[in-house]
C-alpha cells in the first residue's frame, strides 16, 4: 500500500535527515521509532505532500507523492507534529472546518463530526473554546478531526504526546478499530505505544531505517532472549554468549541467552550488585538497534569481573 | 476513484476559520475593524474644513481593501506558523488557489462592517456618474486582488510569525504612509511625489480622486493608472499562484 524506494532529504542548509530510506507497508498500522532529529517528521511530510523528497519516490495505493500530488491529497490526511488548536474555536468548529475544507458535502459534515467527537470522548466538550481545554483534549481534537474525514490514509506525527495514560489507552483504543477500514503511519518516542499498536514497528535513527518488521520479526534481530540491567557501576566481563551495550541511563545491560543469563545473575548476586533481569522488551530492541555494542576496551579487564 | 469535492464547502471552511470563529466568539473584532479605515477620514476631513471627505472617503475605500491584502499576510502567517494548520490543509484536496480564494473572501467578510459604513457615507457624500460608480468598484477590487495576492506570497515566504509582522510594516508604509490616498497627490511636494509614485495605491487614488472630481487629470494620465493597477495586480496574482510555496523544498 505504501512504498518508499531510496528516498533521501537534504535541506537546503545541508542536514541530511533521510538518507536512502527504503520500505514497502502493507500492514494497518505501521508505527516509526526515533530519536529526536532522527528524520521521523521530514518522512511523514514528504509522505504526506507537505515536503519534496531529494530524491527517491513514494507511493501511496501506487499513486506518486510528487507526481500525482492531487489524487494522493484526495485520499491522505496529516495532522503535524505541533500543530495548535485555534482557541477561537470549540472542537465541534475545528471539525467541521477540516470537513469543508476536504470538500465533504454539507449533509454529512454533522454524522461525521459526531461520531469522531464521540469515539474520542470530545462530544461532552464539544461547544467548548478549544482555549479551555487541557493540553491532552486539545490534541484529541485534532485526532478527532483526521477521523473524521474519509481520507484512507491518516499520518499522525506523535498523536500522543502529552497525553495521559488513560487517554492515551483511548485514543490506542480508536487507533485499532480505526485500522479496519484505514491505512495508519504513525511516529512516536514511546516504545509502549509501538507495541501496542502497530503491525510494523519501524526504527529510524540519523535519516536510516535500522529496522523494520513486526514486533517478533525485531525481537529476532537481537536474537538473545534476556536483558540484564546492571544498576551499579561496575566493570564488565564480555559474556560468553551475548553482547554489552549502553542502556538508557548509561547504565551497562547485556543483551544474552537464558543460560548465560542465569550463570551471570548468579555471579552479580554474590557479589552483591544491583541489578534486573527481564525478558527482552521493546526498548531493549531499540537500545540494540540504535546504539552500537559498546567497544571492547569499555569492558575493562577480561580476567576480572568487577 | 475520485471523490466528488464540494468546491464552495472547501471556500467556506476558509471562511470559518479566519472571519467567522472569530466574529460570533470575540465581537470586539468587529469594533476594531470598523474603526481601523477611520482614523486618518476623521482627521483628514477635520483638518480640511470637510473640503477632503469625498476624497477621503474613497481613500478609506482602498485602504480598507489594502489592509485586507496585509491582515491576510499576517492571518496567513499566523494560521501556518503558529497552528501549523496549513499543512494540515496541504495535505487535503484543498488547493492552494482555493484556499487563497477562501481565505481573500474571508478577509473581506471580515472588512463587511466597515464597508458597509463607508458605502453609506460614499452614497451621501461623494456625487459620482454611474460609470464613476463602477470605476471605483474596480479600482477597490484590483487593489484588494493585488493586496492578497501580495499578503499570500509573502505568507508563504514566512517561517516564523516574527518575520511576519516586519513583512507587514514594510507593506503598509509602502501601500498606506506614502501614497496620498486620503488627500490629492499635488498636496505632496514635487520630490516627494516621485516616491509616492512607487506605490501602486497612489494609481489607485488618482482614479478615485479623478472620479470624486476633487482633481482632474488628463485621460492619459488616468489610462497609465488603470494600466499599472491592473498590471501590478495581474503580476501579483500569477506570483501567488505559481510561486508561492505551496508544499515546501
Ligand atoms: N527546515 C529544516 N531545515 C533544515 N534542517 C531541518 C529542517 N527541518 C528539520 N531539519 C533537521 O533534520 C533532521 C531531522 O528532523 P526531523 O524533524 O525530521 O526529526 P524528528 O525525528 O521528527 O525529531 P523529533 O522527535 O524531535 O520530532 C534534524 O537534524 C533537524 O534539525
Ligand atoms: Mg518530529
Amino acid at each position: 500500500m505504501i512504498g518508499i524506494a531510496r528516498l533521501t532529504k537534504r535541506y537546503e542548509d545541508g542536514t541530511k535527515a533521510l538518507d536512502g530510506v527504503t520500505l514497502r507497508l502493507d500492514k494497518r498500522i505501521t508505527t516509526i521509532l526515533g530519536r529526536n532529529g532522527a528524520g521521523k517528521t521530514t518522512l511523514i511530510r514528504i509522505m504526506s505532500t507537505q515536503l519534496l523528497p531529494s530524491s527517491g519516490t513514494v507511493t501511496i495505493n501506487g499513486l506518486d507523492v510528487v507526481k500525482d500530488v492531487g489524487m494522493v491529497r484526495d485520499i491522505i490526511s496529516s495532522i503535524p507534529q505541533e500543530m495548535k488548536v485555534m482557541g477561537i474555536a470549540t472542537p465541534y468548529d475545528h471539525v467541521e472546518m477540516y470537513l469543508n475544507a476536504r470538500g465533504i458535502p454539507p449533509d454529512e459534515i454533522g454524522a461525521l463530526a459526531e461520531k469522531a467527537l464521540k469515539d474520542l470522548e470530545l462530544w461532552r466538550v464539544r461547544d467548548k473554546s478549544t482555549a479551555d481545554l487541557s493540553g491532552g483534549m486539545r490534541r484529541k481534537v485534532f485526532v478527532a478531526m483526521a477521523l473524521a474525514s474519509k481520507a484512507e490514509v491518516i499520518f499522525l506525527d506523535e498523536p500522543t504526546t502529552g497525553l495521559d495514560p488513560i487517554s492515551r489507552d483511548e485514543l490506542w483504543k480508536t487507533l485499532r478499530e480505526l485500522k479496519r477500514e484505514r491505512f495508519i503511519f504513525l511516529t512516536t518516542h514511546y516504545l509502549q505505544e509501538a507495541e501496542a499498536l502497530a503491525d510494523k514497528i519501524g526504527i529510524l535513527e540519523d535519516g536510516k531505517l535500522k529496522a523494520i518488521g513486526t514486533i517478533d520479526e525485531l525481537r529476532a534481530k537481537v536474537r538473545y532472549p534476556y536483558s540484564i540491567k546492571v544498576l551499579s557501576d561496575v566493570r564488565m566481563e564480555k559474556p560468553e554468549k551475548g553482547e554489552i551495550i549502553k542502556g538508557i541511563d548509561g547504565h551497562l545491560q547485556i543483551v544474552t541467552t537464558e543460560a548465560e543469563a542465569n550463570r551471570i545473575s548468579r555471579k552479580l548476586i554474590d557479589k552483591r550488585v544491583r541489578f534486573s533481569m527481564n525478558p527482552i522488551t521493546l526498548e531493549d530492541i531499540f537500545y540494540f538497534i540504535v546504539k552500537k555494542p559498546i567497544e571492547e576496551e569499555n569492558y575493562g579487564d577480561e580476567e576480572e569481573w568487577w | 476513484m475520485a471523490m466528488k469535492r464540494n468546491g464552495g464547502s472547501q471556500l467556506y471552511a476558509s471562511i470559518l476559520v479566519n472571519a467567522i470563529f472569530a466574529m460570533v466568539n470575540y465581537p470586539v473584532v468587529l469594533i476594531s475593524t470598523v474603526l481601523a479605515p477611520f482614523s486618518l477620514l476623521i482627521v483628514i476631513t477635520f483638518v480640511s474644513h470637510g473640503t477632503l471627505l469625498p476624497v477621503a472617503i474613497a481613500g478609506a475605500l482602498i485602504m480598507t481593501m489594502i489592509s485586507a491584502g496585509t491582515s491576510m499576510q499576517q492571518d496567513l502567517s499566523h494560521l501556518k506558523n503558529d497552528f501549523k494548520l496549513q499543512d494540515m490543509i496541504v495535505s487535503s484536496p484543498t488547493s492552494a488557489l482555493v484556499y487563497l480564494v477562501g481565505m481573500a473572501i474571508s478577509e473581506v467578510v471580515y472588512s463587511i462592517p466597515a464597508l458597509a459604513v463607508l458605502i453609506v457615507l460614499a452614497a451621501v457624500y461623494v456625487h459620482a456618474t454611474l460609470l464613476g460608480i463602477v470605476a471605483m468598484f474596480f479600482v477597490v477590487l484590483i487593489m484588494f486582488v493585488f493586496a492578497v495576492s501580495l499578503g499570500f506570497v509573502l505568507s508563504t515566504l514566512t517561517s516564523d510569525v516574527v518575520q511576519s509582522w516586519a513583512f507587514a510594516g514594510i507593506v503598509s508604509t509602502i501601500l498606506s504612509a506614502l501614497p496620498p490616498v486620503y488627500y490629492p497627490i499635488t498636496y505632496i511636494p514635487l520630490p516627494w511625489q516621485y516616491l509616492a509614485y512607487l506605490s501602486p495605491a497612489t494609481y489607485a487614488a488618482e482614479i478615485m480622486q479623478n472620479t470624486v472630481g476633487l482633481t482632474t487629470f488628463s485621460a492619459t494620465t488616468i489610462l497609465i493608472d488603470w494600466a499599472v493597477i491592473i498590471a501590478v495586480a495581474a503580476v501579483m496574482t500569477y506570483l501567488a499562484v505559481k510561486k508561492a510555496k505551496w508544499r515546501e523544498d
